[in-house]
């Protein structure tokens, strides 16, 4: 054999290069036996349990869309209340017209992915800190126009009508599981626009932008990409608060508030993994309980955790879970193993 | 004539964005760092100093000349203990740690000072006016307030222009490494920016709270005129600055003529139509 | 008298080994050049020194001080000052206020504003300009006013040649020895060998990052030189 042959063949048994790690293989299953055990809950609690679980279901979708544009996409937003209130306004407008609230709430999505296209064209030309603002810009725009049209009930908001003749326990039964849904199908959409061809994108983009506009990634074109993906998971997200809450409130949906929840959310859980979101919303979801008799002082305390995790901790809790054992229940990036 | 009183009045506050926005345009033209928590440090401003009046009974005028020097301190030490950090960590962390700022001081005084509103009593100095003719009156602390925007923003000019350090600070907005290299410990010029920009933010809410109610929860909405104000002006140029606070303030004005619900639409659609058509501000700075 | 040595120092760029070992001394006024190929580690020495890279091992001691962890600005107080690769102007700063960054840390000695304007006459009718207006020469002089005006013992200069036509070339290394008899010592790093030879008093000639040549330029040939400097024949060692 010759020297070279050896040598390439050794190099082959000793490095094996693969995307999801043994364990990603035995915890395939995991994510999915969770979701049939939580879908099955409304059978077996009280409604004020689901109740509670609708806000984490919530969280983990807006957290999941916040990590995919911010973590994934580079695109630090401070502005995705302007699309949880564009879908939350969106399922009253559509209720209005006949439409059943529920189905209204993939129309939400719709809607929102609509009004991101124009947004877009604006916040793009802003870079970095700039664009983080002017976001949010955007969406006080969106919020002070809505309050003027007095069809959606100006500042003081409206009801939601098309869920009155629904039994109230079968209701809540039916937002748990639209809320379930919601969160699987953000962590899921996550999933799979990261394994494919974006996800390879982002990640080169994310390393060195230019290098990845050099090497023929169309940089513009994968960022508009989750953008308007992120878009349509925070609408449809306005579109489950709506029907949780049977109302809906500008000042409210369209709160910076959000932005917090989801920002503190991700960088708690873990930046860049798909983990990230589902264990930081847990997380912020248990100190909102333990907290709740305390006022305001939960927000300090979400605040000073959040600035400490991005100092100190910049890959969140998951990023020391996964260093710590090797766990990944997503595997979306390259492992080399030597 | 109620037009031109419109202009006059926008024209005045458009001054006191400015002051809002030189802060926050210095950070962003040295550090690189658009600080979430500028508009929140402005508020807390105006509640120490609330604090201090009716804690000590000491005159505004004296609590005024205490909180703005201790708020470049604060500055100085929140550089070099917490933002210094955060810029080794990554272009990310600077924006999450200052958006943590920015909850934790909104919900802190929230805690200390509930959410009532309070104003800052100026005396008869924030309440009187004259008349310029029989549809234009001005405020005195209106044009005090002014007049004083347009002295600091002359005062960081010249510093910026005139002295080592301030030409330390714009060659660090070049080239950070570079002015390493000619003697400048980047975190003492860093701390500086911030020393200055907390102290203006603190000028500016003091003035504010004179003229206005304030609450613990309007500090965004500061920090967003402020970055309105930047950004019409033009990134990296103070005197775009002041043209941008002016042009925000006039339009608001004009806005609030047609209805008074329309103020803060009409500022931020001249933002974002500023944005579409003419992205590098009115008066471009150097490339920031 | 040793006014900078170097004992034992590696540098690394990235993974790369960009300085192995190294070994060098400059006296008191004396101008030492570094030459070599692209790549031979000229540049990281020098970042090394002027603090910008911090070096994974070995010393820098100027006079009796040992340097080796002091950050870039208070290096600038020890006496040293950098000319960079690529000059480095501050673009949006006028060329006076370029030189005068120089004075920030305002180290006593010989340099003034008045008399770098002396050394380059130009300079004082276009100081109001903006240094990005400058052609490649005329920064690389406001560079070296820049690096004076900080009153150093030890001046680094950077591949002064870099990008710069021949004739411009000449015309910087003509004031050299000017700047140099004041007592000012330099360690110049270039790829262009022939300039630094005429003005150093002493030659290293890296390869792969360590010294494989040392002579004054009178004494070496120029088939010795080339050979160092392209690592062929027997002078390795």
């Amino acid at each position: 054999m010759s020297l070279s042959a050896a040598l390439t063949s050794r190099a082959a048994a000793a490095v094996d290069v693969r995307r999801a790690g043994r364990s990603a293989t035995v915890s395939a299953l995991m994510p999915l036996a969770a979701v049939v055990v939580l879908a099955a809950l409304p059978f077996l609690v009280y409604a004020g349990v689901t109740d509670t679980l609708v806000n984490l279901f919530v969280l983990i979708a807006l957290a999941s869309m916040w990590n995919l544009l911010a973590g994934f996409g580079g695109l630090v937003s401070v502005g995705q209340q302007a699309y949880i209130g564009i879908g939350a306004y969106s399922v009253i407008a559509f209720a209005g017209q006949g439409v059943q609230p529920y189905l209204a709430i993939l129309l939400a999505a719709l809607t929102s992915v609509i009004f991101a296209v124009p947004t877009s064209w604006l916040a793009f030309r802003l870079r970095g800190d700039y664009f983080a603002v002017g976001t949010w810009v955007i969406a006080e725009v969106y919020r002070l126009v809505v309050v003027r049209v007095d069809s959606l009930g100006g500042a003081s908001g409206k009801g939601l009508t098309g869920l009155a003749g629904i039994d109230q326990t079968l209701r809540g039964a039916l937002t748990y599981w639209v809320a379930l849904g919601l969160a699987f199908a953000s962590i899921a959409t996550c999933y799979l626009l990261l394994r494919g061809r974006l996800g390879l994108s982002l990640m080169a983009v994310r390393d060195e932008e230019t290098a990845a506009g050099s090497a023929g990634i169309d940089v513009r074109r994968a960022k508009y990409l989750v953008y308007l993906v992120a878009a349509a998971g925070c609408g449809a997200a306005g579109g489950v608060i709506t029907v949780s809450s049977l109302s809906v409130n500008p000042d409210a949906v369209f709160s910076v508030q959000w932005s917090a929840y989801m920002i503190f959310i991700v960088v708690i859980g873990g930046i860049g993994f798909i983990e990230g979101p589902l264990l930081g919303a847990v997380v912020f979801f248990a100190l909102q309980q333990f907290l709740a008799d305390y006022g305001s002082w939960y927000l300090v305390l979400l605040g000073a955790i959040g600035m400490a995790a991005a100092l100190w901790l910049p890959g969140g809790l998951w990023g020391v879970m996964r260093d710590r054992t090797g766990l990944s229940l997503f595997p979306v990036g390259y492992h080399v193993r030597l | 004539m109620e037009i031109l009183n419109a202009v006059i009045q926008g024209l005045l506050i458009g001054g006191l964005y400015a002051l809002f926005a030189a802060g926050l345009s210095l950070m962003f033209g040295v550090m690189r760092i658009v600080n979430l928590a500028h508009g929140d440090l402005a508020v807390v401003a105006a509640f120490l100093a609330l604090a201090l009046v009716s804690g000590t009974g000491l005159p505004l005028w004296l609590v005024v000349l205490v909180t703005v020097p201790m708020f470049a301190l604060l500055g100085y030490l929140t550089q070099r203990v917490l933002l210094q950090r955060s810029l080794s960590s990554g272009p990310l962390a600077t924006l999450l740690v200052t958006f943590g700022l920015s909850i934790v001081l909104q919900n802190v005084l929230l805690e200390a000072f509930s959410a009532d509103t309070r104003t800052l009593d100026g005396g008869s100095f924030a309440t009187g006016s004259f008349r310029l003719n029989a549809a234009v009156s001005i405020g005195y602390l209106s044009l005090a307030t002014f007049l004083l925007a347009v002295l600091v923003l002359i005062g960081i000019q010249l510093f910026l222009s005139r002295t080592g350090l301030g030409r330390m600070l714009r060659a660090s907005a070049d080239d950070r490494e570079t002015a390493g290299l000619v003697g400048g410990n980047p975190r003492h010029i860093y701390g500086i920016a911030t020393a200055i920009a907390f102290a203006t933010v603190a000028i500016a809410g003091l003035m504010f709270a004179m003229r206005s109610s304030f609450d613990p929860s309007i500090g965004p909405s500061r920090l967003i005129f402020a970055f309105e104000a930047v950004v019409i002006g033009g990134l990296g140029s103070l005197w775009g600055t002041l043209l941008g606070g002016v042009v925000l303030g006039v339009t608001q004005s004009l806005g609030a003529q047609i209805d008074p619900a329309l103020t803060l639409l009409a500022g931020h659609l001249v933002f974002l139509a500023v944005l579409a058509f003419r992205p590098q501000g009115l008066i471009p700075g150097r490339t920031a | 008298m040793t006014l900078l040595s170097i004992r034992d120092l590696t540098v690394h760029h990235g993974q790369l080994r960009a300085v192995d070992r190294l070994s060098l001394r400059v006296g008191e006024g004396e101008v030492l050049a570094v030459i070599g190929a692209n790549g031979a580690g000229k540049s990281s020495l020098l970042r090394a020194v002027a603090g910008l890279t911090p070096p994974s091992s070995g010393s820098i001691h100027l006079r009796d001080r040992d340097i080796t962890r002091l950050p870039a600005h208070e290096r600038v107080c020890a006496g040293v000052a950098l000319v960079p690769e690529g000059r480095r102007l501050f673009r949006s700063l006028t060329v006076q206020d370029n030189l005068l960054t120089g004075t920030y840390r305002k180290r006593p000695g010989p340099w003034t504003l008045a008399r770098v304007y002396e050394l380059f006459p130009w300079m004082a009718d276009r100081r109001r300009q903006n240094a990005a207006q400058l052609s490649g020469g005329e920064q690389q002089a406001v560079a070296i006013g820049r690096a004076l005006l900080s009153n150093p013992d030890l001046l680094l200069l950077d591949e002064l040649s870099l990008g710069l036509a021949p004739v411009v070339v000449r015309r910087i290394y003509e004031v050299l020895p000017g700047i140099v008899s004041g007592g000012t010592a330099a360690l110049i790093v270039e790829q262009d060998v022939a300039q630094a030879m005429r003005v150093a008093g002493r030659v290293h000639c890296l390869l792969e990052g360590r010294s494989v040549l040392e002579g004054r330029p009178q004494d070496l040939n120029a088939a010795r030189v080339e050979h160092a400097y392209f690592g062929i024949g027997e002078e390795r060692h």
